[in-house]
């Protein structure tokens, strides 16, 4: 009690820190693998590379015991809603990994039906590039969301309050011009890739 | 059955005889067609298909196919449907192309002849827009419900039209 008017907040900080220490070395992740993606998760998961060695093996397939989740894969339209509600389903404290270019950008599937980066749905911490990455590349960025965990971590999952704002990239509606959609086929002899539309 | 790589199928017999100037054929290599043009199809797909299937032993309609031949050099119909049929006595195989065009393309549905082509006519139509009359569940069955084009369509763009983006944003208030 003395202590407190003396010190103020010391105590609190304190235990920030040995919360975020002992939350980040059993981080649970949730396995959101879509595609080709998941194969190299599941090879991150073996014996081979072992992410065991970092505190993350225990993959749970219900995000009501997963504060980690990992989205390995391409995400068609139809999946967002799905991915939304499994993101939600998770208890706080969470974090969420961007595995690959599919989930980071959309990658080479720049069409209709593949949306183009979870970051404008959900909030992503970690992206790793790659297609599909390498397992040490996972590793990597459950490195990096340890130290993220340690470095920002409070007790009380506070530092996610201020979240409260969209961090995903602008609005793709007018990053695409009319002169930039792609018809096809606009003309078979000469097969050009980018086509103006067909009235 | 005389010249040596070629000979005349029965099948196209019958077909002549009772629908004798509705369809033309081609042939390449065992590959065998029936075509029909959009104005004589609608009227007559329903029942050559059923007199493929009742008088030739065409049983099974292996698959649906849609093709969108727009701007396509030579082409004057749009949508071409694509019957896959094959008779499972002889193993024969037979592919009937009837066409359809804008603005209302449709053909009568088979689903009265063969009962898979239940989602093959739906995945046509959620793909083309190809309306099959008589279908008894005539719904998109890939593209979500709320989605309003047929993306295999030609003249719709590769991006499409901002569809894979229209959904919520969730933060992590949200949560």
């Amino acid at each position: 009690m003395a202590l407190t008017g003396l010190l103020p907040d010391f105590l609190v900080t304190k235990m920030d820190a040995l919360a975020s220490m002992l939350r980040k070395h059993s981080l649970w992740p949730m396995p959101f693998a879509t595609a080709c993606c998941g194969i190299e998760l599941m090879a991150t998961a073996s014996s081979r590379y072992d992410i065991a060695r970092f505190g993350s093996e225990a993959m749970r397939f219900s995000p009501r015991q997963c504060d980690l989740m990992i989205v390995a894969g391409r995400v068609a339209m139809k999946m967002v809603p799905v991915m939304q509600r499994i993101w939600l389903q998770m208890p706080e404290p969470k974090w969420c990994i961007s595995m690959g270019a599919c989930a980071s950008s959309g990658g080479v599937f720049d069409t209709y039906a593949v949306v183009q980066g979870i970051d404008r749905f959900i909030p992503v911490d970690v992206y790793v590039p790659g297609c599909p990455p390498r397992p040490e590349q996972l590793i990597r960025a459950v490195l990096d969301i340890q130290e993220k965990v340690q470095r920002t971590g409070t007790i009380d999952a506070r530092e996610f309050a201020a979240r409260d704002t969209y961090e995903g990239p602008t609005s793709l509606a007018n990053e695409l011009g009319p002169d930039q959609m792609i018809v096809a086929p606009g003309d078979y002899n000469t097969a050009t890739r980018f086509r103006k539309p067909l009235n | 059955m005389g010249v040596v790589g070629f000979h005349m199928p029965a099948y196209l017999d019958t077909l002549n005889a009772k629908f004798s100037g509705a369809f033309t054929t081609s042939a390449f290599r065992d590959n065998q067609r029936v075509i029909l043009s959009a104005e004589k199809a609608y009227a007559t797909i329903f029942p050559l298909l059923k007199c493929l299937k009742v008088e030739c032993g065409f049983d099974m309609l292996g698959d649906i196919a849609g093709i969108d031949y727009l701007n396509y050099p030579g082409a004057t119909d749009r949508y071409g449907i694509v019957y896959g049929l094959t008779n499972m006595t002889t193993g024969e195989r037979l592919f009937v192309k009837a066409f359809a065009n804008d603005p209302d393309p449709e053909l009568p549905s088979v689903y009265d002849l063969w009962k898979s082509a239940d989602w093959m006519e739906r995945e046509v139509f959620d793909m083309f827009g190809v309306k099959f009359v008589g279908h008894p569940d005539l719904r998109r069955i890939l593209m979500p419900h709320e989605f309003t084009a047929f993306p295999l369509r030609k003249d719709y763009p590769l991006r499409g039209y901002g569809e894979r983006h229209n959904f919520e944003t969730v933060t992590r208030a949200d949560s």
